[in-house]
């Protein structure tokens, strides 16, 4: 079902004319009311007037986190304080956080992305919504929440955590939607499983899932063990939150842009070039409708690509690829490029193995050494140590094969290696310790 | 004739074993023979118990991946060459060891040796044949 017909099946031409229309507004207003856009865009020797054309906005400078850092807390905002009626924050593991803030406006344009995406998992007034992501300054929760009551479905506010309690509450409210990380949802259904649950026969038909990159056989994974259709949607705080883009359950191959909110662009992460449709790189967005907290060209360190063919659901916004990965969570091992997510590929090839792993990153003298932790379950242990060997070799040759990087592999007990309830940590790397 | 053997997956880690020992201490369950077999690594617990179901069940409980395999227990006669003469008849029939371990109590006489034969049919008729004695079961789990 689409939510906002009128907008999410604009033809293209009349979708461009509107976004140039909306840049222009965007740019002009940054230019005047935030220091930071008017010092950089000077420094570019660019000013809002020289954008004539959706094309011209390469020549507009990159937004990088660290702006965000180097402005903390509120030197970003293009409204005054008394215009934000929200702020939300990043966790800010490295150092202080990230904060944005969103006009009345905002919220409800917030909403609104989050009911289209609702929609867009096929969910109507009708369907009652677990959500499962964290309330607070995390953005997941309260992103979730407001577009659920936009849609008019009915919203269990449940955040992360408790998880027993939600397993209750998924057999006793009978959800028929839930939103939550992919792990948390696969750790949910572990424990549902301990406590003697069927969580296939939960009024569950369909998992709202994103806040960090997953694989297609994670996918797979959840679908079966709780008998749902399971949805990617995309989103981050400095941009607006979850519901930036999202998966079509028509389609479910690449998440619909938002794109009369949002400019997508991919560029070479090392070059900071835009690359052409189908290229994968770095995803870059602009927002051109937020008003408290407008950002240009930020770089968002995930790495996807864009793909312009027209989808069956009959939204004409481009789709973007699952984010397989983060450059920043792109490991170098010995001069390979290597994403967290690529070896979970390799190792849910593997037929038993759970889909728990952790990756330790080391350095022996001067050589990186990459370590896979994965658990031995029942499916998989023998007795004979022969056949456990084989399974690490097994590992260690199709990861050489398919990433091209050498790791060891150590099995470990069931259930030793931390689950998570927000977003999963599954990378230790003990070299800069 | 065969025998039912629990094994139980270990990292190389200290207190690993006596996890599993103190689990099955406190589920009450007496270990009949047992072998580990190691790598750098993680190891592999072998257990004949005197309660296959229980033993399984309180340490799946723990957490521990257990496995459950068939291997068969041979009376061995105690004196030189004794190991050697079921060695040597599986051998010239082409059975193949995986491995194998002593157990801890005596029959009678005899020692009692554990197989873990993957043709296991195959070798409890030869065995058999042969005049071996292949014990059943029951008997070994009551030793």
């Amino acid at each position: 079902m689409i939510y906002n017909e009128d907008f999410e099946t604009l033809p293209r031409e009349v979708l461009e004319a509107l976004q140039l229309k909306r840049l222009k507004q965007v740019l002009d207003r940054v230019y005047h009311t935030v220091g930071f856009y008017h010092k950089k865009f000077e420094e570019a020797h660019v000013t809002p007037d020289d954008i004539q054309s959706l094309a011209d906005l390469g020549r507009l400078p990159f937004t990088v986190k660290q702006d965000l850092r180097d402005n903390y807390p509120f030197g970003l905002f293009s409204v005054p304080m008394s215009n934000i009626v929200r702020l939300h924050a990043s966790s800010g593991t490295t150092g202080k956080p990230t904060v944005v803030a969103y006009t009345k406006r905002d919220i409800e344009t917030w909403a609104e992305l989050m009911a289209r995406s609702f929609a867009a998992a096929g969910l109507t007034k009708n369907d009652i919504i677990h959500n499962a992501y964290g309330y607070g300054l995390f953005t997941g929760g309260l992103g979730a929440h407001y577009g659920a009551e936009k849609l008019g479905a009915s919203v269990i506010p449940m955040s992360g955590g408790s998880t027993k309690k939600q397993i209750m509450l998924l057999q006793d409210f009978g959800p028929t939607a839930i939103c939550c990380t992919p792990s948390y949802l696969l750790f949910l259904s572990e424990v549902g499983e301990e406590m003697g649950v069927d969580m296939r026969s939960l009024r569950l038909r369909v998992g709202i899932l994103g806040a960090e990159p997953w694989s297609e056989r994670i996918r797979q994974e959840i679908e079966k063990r709780l008998d749902i259709t399971a949805l990617d949607i995309y989103g981050l705080s400095e941009i607006m939150g979850p519901g930036v883009a999202m998966e079509c359950i028509e389609g479910r191959h690449g998440l619909h842009v938002f794109e009369d909110n949002f400019i997508v662009e991919v560029i070479d992460p090392a070059t900071g070039e835009v690359l052409p449709y189908g290229e994968k790189g770095e995803i870059v967005f602009t927002t051109l409708t937020k008003e408290a907290f407008p950002l240009i060209r930020y770089r968002t360190r995930d790495i996807s690509r864009l793909m312009p063919e027209v989808c069956k659901c009959g939204r004409t916004f481009v789709r973007m690829e699952r984010v397989s990965g983060r450059s920043d969570d792109m490991l170098i091992i010995r001069g390979v490029n290597v994403f967290p997510s690529q070896i979970e590929s390799v190792l849910m090839e593997i037929e038993g193995l759970e889909p728990h792993y952790q990756l330790i990153v080391d350095r022996e003298g001067s050589l990186d050494t990459l370590e896979v932790r994965v658990e031995v379950s029942e499916n998989i242990f023998s007795d004979e140590v022969r056949k456990l060997q084989n399974i690490e070799k097994r590992i260690v040759k199709d990861v050489k094969d398919i990433i091209g990087v050498s790791v060891k592999v150590k099995l470990v007990e069931p259930k030793s290696l931390q689950r998570f309830e927000g977003k999963a940590q599954r990378v230790i790397d003990k070299r800069n310790i | 004739m065969k025998v039912e053997q629990i094994s139980i997956f270990l990292e190389n880690k200290p207190g690993g074993l006596s996890g599993v020992t103190k689990v099955l201490k406190d589920g009450n369950i007496n270990i009949r023979a047992l072998s580990l077999a190691d790598t750098s690594d993680f190891g592999i617990l072998r257990l004949i118990v005197d309660d296959v179901n229980k033993a399984k069940q309180v340490l799946n409980e723990h957490g521990f991946a257990v496995g459950r395999t068939h291997v068969i227990a041979v009376e061995v006669p105690d004196r030189p060459g004794g190991l050697h003469s079921i060695l040597d008849r599986l051998t010239t029939e082409g059975i193949n060891v995986e491995y194998m371990y002593a157990f801890v109590e005596r029959s009678g006489e005899n020692a009692v040796i554990i197989f873990k034969i993957d043709a296991i049919d195959q070798a409890i008729e030869a065995l058999q044949k042969n005049g071996f004695n292949v014990l059943p079961g029951d008997k070994v789990y009551g030793l």
